[in-house]
């Protein structure tokens, strides 16, 4: 019992941290999975939707403020993906993946510019953010809540992928963009809908988030994006279930070793762990293996 | 009916069409015969709206389609079955049906197209629930056929629809395109395999580096002596 008081805690966070970087991690393999682009601003969009509540919940009342920052956070990213990478379809990847470490960039200097580079103290959103206990073990309520609401959305987003029609449009798309345009679908769209419903994962994934640590600052995108990144290699890039699988291990593994005392080197691990992915298995768990069209 | 009239298509400073014209009247099987990259692939995807020309015309039923995006010109009427096949292989055989109605919204109409393509290709029918990419290479093509036909198109263009694939197979595919003719598809056909072509159409074209040089009917061009020599492999010493 002692042990278990001891250690739930750090399993708990685990498991809710992974819930967290499953949801950041998903934009990231979406976005992947069709554009071949790695959409480095992904992280920032998630900062910004935390510091939008930030400045939102002032002025308006939880049960408005969160779903509009939902929304916006869409509009973000669907404005990003217009704006930034649309131009560039035709141009090299290469153009398209600097486009988005521009928009990174000016996204964080965007928010220190607003912030004037403090922290902000992210709102405790009642209900969410209120203590309970688990057998015996002191959590907060957002801790238990974020693997379930994780685990729905996700379901959720496989099944919108495998039985409907823009899921449909979704997969044709990821593997051949000219036969698609011959089957007369919309790809600017579809890339719209993609980036869309990362945005909107990566704004939950904000609320849950930063229940739990509650500064926001302007670079604090840039771990659990990158992290979410690694849980998108991890499970292989490009495919959904295993970025969800990618990031409860990287989160459950990161909370193991803080109980084990080495709370220092838990980054460490997490990168370490994407150098042997990609010595060893560079097409992650589930990934499909790269085969040269002739 | 398609009519293409002086139609010029450079790559980067490539001439890739030289200012071709040509007419594909309604019910008939035309095809357009040529070595690799006399520009047929180009013909097609300039239809398609998937390459932009830098001038002439495309008409289709005397609607100007010329620079239409892909998903109007399939509306029009006119779909592309793809060189290479192309297929889906992440879909299954029947998703890939549905992607080939993607624009239509008459739920009732596509389920009887699928029951209608099914009759036309009973393999696809046994394979319905199998993912594309595990189909053998006939079955593929007929699968694109299948797929080309689900937007209930008045016009199909079918890009090497031969290439690849085994004698017998061909001969399939051939009979099949026969069979859509006379269902009233009208029928653009790109073959290097110019014997198979020319047996079927109504009228042919000869292409090479993005000029028409001959045209005729598919008897008369199948005994022209030159025609032979150069894409029915019948060589001078051989007479």
């Amino acid at each position: 019992m002692q042990w278990i008081q001891q250690n739930l805690p750090y399993f708990l966070a685990g498991i809710s941290v992974g819930g967290q970087y499953a949801l950041i991690a998903i934009g990231y393999t979406m976005v992947y999975g069709i554009l071949r682009l790695i959409n480095f601003a992904h992280g920032d969009i998630f900062m910004c939707a935390g510091l939008m509540l930030v400045y939102l919940s002032a002025s308006l009342p939880f049960y408005v403020s969160i779903p509009l920052v939902l929304l916006l956070t869409v509009l973000l990213g669907f404005t990003v993906e217009r704006v930034a990478y649309k131009p560039l379809r035709k141009a090299p990847r290469m153009s398209v993946m600097i486009s988005a470490i521009g928009v990174s960039y000016l996204l964080q200097n965007v928010a220190l510019y607003v912030t004037g580079g403090l922290s902000k103290q992210y709102p405790a959103i009642p209900w969410l953010s209120d203590t309970v206990t688990v057998f015996g073990a002191l959590t907060k309520r957002v801790t238990i809540i974020t693997p379930f609401l994780t685990i729905i959305l996700i379901v959720l987003l496989v099944l919108l992928i495998n039985h409907t029609n823009v899921g449909m449009a979704m997969r044709a798309v990821s593997k051949d963009f000219e036969t698609s345009l011959l089957m007369g679908i919309k790809i600017d769209n579809v890339i719209s809908v993609t980036f869309i419903i990362g945005s909107f994962l990566a704004g939950v994934g904000s609320l849950l988030f930063f229940s739990n640590y509650t500064g926001v600052t302007p670079t604090v995108g840039a771990m659990p994006g990158l992290k979410a990144f690694v849980a998108a290699v991890f499970g292989g890039i490009g495919s959904v279930p295993g970025a969800v699988i990618g990031a409860f291990i990287i989160g459950i593994c990161e909370n193991i070793i803080k109980a084990m005392g080495w709370t220092t080197f838990s980054d460490a691990f997490t990168f370490a762990l994407l150098i042997l992915i990609l010595i060893f298995r560079p097409t992650g768990l589930f990934g499909e293996k790269v085969t040269d069209k002739v | 009916m398609l009519k293409i009239t002086d139609l010029k298509v450079a790559y980067g400073g490539i001439q890739a069409l030289r200012g071709i014209s040509l007419e594909v009247p309604d019910g008939k099987i035309v095809t357009l015969i040529g070595a690799n990259g006399a520009g047929k692939s180009t013909t097609l995807r300039t239809i398609s709206g998937l390459v932009k020309a830098a001038s002439g015309t495309v008409e289709f039923n005397g609607q100007d389609i010329t620079g239409k995006p892909s998903n109007q010109v399939l509306e029009a009427g006119i779909a592309q079955i793809p060189e290479g096949r192309r297929v889906f292989p992440n879909l299954s055989v029947l998703e890939n049906l549905k992607v080939g109605a993607y624009l239509r919204k008459d739920a009732d109409g596509i389920a009887k197209d699928i029951e209608w393509v099914y009759q036309l290709f009973p393999r696809l029918k046994e394979r319905y629930w199998q993912l594309a990419g595990t189909l053998s290479g006939g079955e593929q093509q007929m699968l694109a056929v299948a797929r080309g036909l689900m937007s209930r198109p008045k016009m199909m263009m079918l890009d090497e629809p031969s290439l690849g694939l085994a004698p017998l197979v061909v001969q399939d595919i051939f009979k099949i395109i026969g069979e859509i003719n006379k269902q009233g598809v009208t029928i653009l056909l790109v073959e290097q395999n110019a014997n198979m072509a020319l047996k079927i159409a109504d009228y042919a074209y000869v292409l090479e580096t993005g000029t028409i040089t001959r045209e005729g009917t598919g008897l008369e061009l199948l005994n022209d002596e030159s025609i032979k020599e150069a894409y029915l492999g019948k060589t001078k010493a051989a007479k």
